[in-house]
């Protein structure tokens, strides 16, 4: 049994190179190829889409995630439950979590995309999202100033580490996931009632 | 001292923010009068999920997005002061590198392009429609906004530890608490902000 986050790095007292292996980065080139191609199909390229989904006008960016959470988490537990695949679960740190989300937030509304589909927007030639990208880079580099400081700080404020909601509530895994995505799929079909996009 | 100057400059950058916006906007937009997705979401999402079923098996990992904008940021950094760069904890942690997850990045734009030049879709445009109906044609105040944006964005994500996709995708399908907090607050963040700047 796989524990969840454990990642499959090998411990080379080596730095590793700075660039990855050719296979593992063709893989990348076509998983990125065909993101890059569903968002744009998808619409959430585009500037009005996403500002309309914080405007609550335009539910369409709430549908493609919650229709992408439901396939996923059902072929992804599948696929752990016959061992073919590792979780990759980033750490619980509440302050982090809820400060972040919403700083996250707003810059997002400010810009009108966010890190993957300003990518996809660029593509799609909305040339806006060179701006974004460029304050996406000068935002990276003035957090990695300040890492020490908030691995000192924000990082350890409710820390609960890598944890998974249901052996947080103390429920079993197959049984939570399909719990979940009764209730998304509910929410889904409330949105497809209710709203006009 | 000097960090503390360059701190204040920037807070007042943003305490400016919000005058520059009122000054320059019109009437409220709605989106839905712009143009919408060529699929159904449906369709989209349902791919999305099952692209995660393949980078989970066949590369061993989730997607995710924001990343890549500190790999670069690390590898401009080692360009012009690499040892301040190599001193700071994050870039310890996570040394800039051409990962899967840069590559993806780079070719979710190029993926981008094909769909809309494909589907008669490319826009060429340096304005989005619907900023141009509020805030007028200046491009400059799209750069300064539009920058600003993408500084607190990835602020944001890295302290939170991912974005849309690498938490609001990836994380939650995980069942990752920390995913569910993070992409509840964005929305929270995102509304916040929106409202008052489009639809007030």
């Amino acid at each position: 049994m796989m524990d969840p986050g454990k990642t499959l790095q090998p411990p080379t007292g080596q730095p590793p190179s700075p660039v990855a292996a050719a296979p593992k980065l063709m893989a990348g080139v076509l998983f990125g190829l065909a993101f890059g191609f569903l968002l744009q199909k998808g619409g959430v390229g585009k500037f009005n889409v996403l500002i309309g989904q914080l405007l609550l006008q335009d539910f369409t960016v709430a549908k493609v995630m919650l229709t992408a959470i439901v396939v996923g988490m059902i072929g992804v537990f599948t696929l752990l439950h016959f061992g073919k695949v590792n979780l990759h679960i980033k750490p619980t740190r509440i302050g982090a979590n809820v400060i972040g989300g919403l700083l996250f937030g707003a810059g997002f509304a400010l810009l009108g995309y966010c890190p993957g589909t300003v990518a996809a927007a660029l593509g799609q030639g909305s040339w806006d999202a060179l701006f974004g990208m460029a304050g996406l880079v000068a935002g990276s580099w003035i957090f990695a100033g300040l890492s020490g400081w908030s691995k000192r700080t924000v990082e350890k404020w409710g820390d609960f580490g890598k944890v998974l909601l249901p052996d947080l509530l103390r429920l079993p895994r197959t049984a939570f996931a399909i719990g979940l995505a009764v209730v998304l799929i509910m929410i889904i079909l409330v949105l497809e009632r209710f709203t006009i996009r | 001292m000097r960090k503390r100057r360059k701190c204040a400059s920037l807070l007042g950058g943003f305490a400016l923010l919000p005058m520059s916006i009122a000054v320059a906007a019109e009437p409220a937009v709605n989106a839905l009068n712009y143009p919408g997705p060529a699929w159904s979401p449906y369709v989209v999402g349902a791919g999305i999920g099952m692209l995660s079923w393949l980078t989970f098996y066949f590369s061993d990992k989730p997607i995710g997005a924001s990343s890549f904008y500190a790999h670069i940021a690390g590898f401009l950094g080692k360009l012009i002061a690499p040892r301040h760069t190599q001193s700071l904890a994050y870039f310890k942690d996570k040394p800039p590198r051409v990962s899967w997850g840069f590559v993806f990045v780079v070719a979710t734009i190029v993926g981008g392009a094909i769909a809309a030049l494909t589907g008669g879709e490319f826009a060429n445009e340096w304005l989005p429609p619907m900023w141009e109906g509020r805030f007028g044609a200046s491009i400059a105040l799209r750069a300064a906004i539009g920058f600003g944006g993408g500084l607190l964005m990835a602020f944001g994500a890295r302290l939170a530890g991912g974005c849309t996709s690498g938490h609001g995708i990836s994380g939650t399908m995980q069942l990752n608490p920390a995913s569910w907090i993070a992409v509840i607050c964005l929305f929270i963040g995102g509304i916040a902000v929106a409202i008052p700047l489009f639809s007030l």
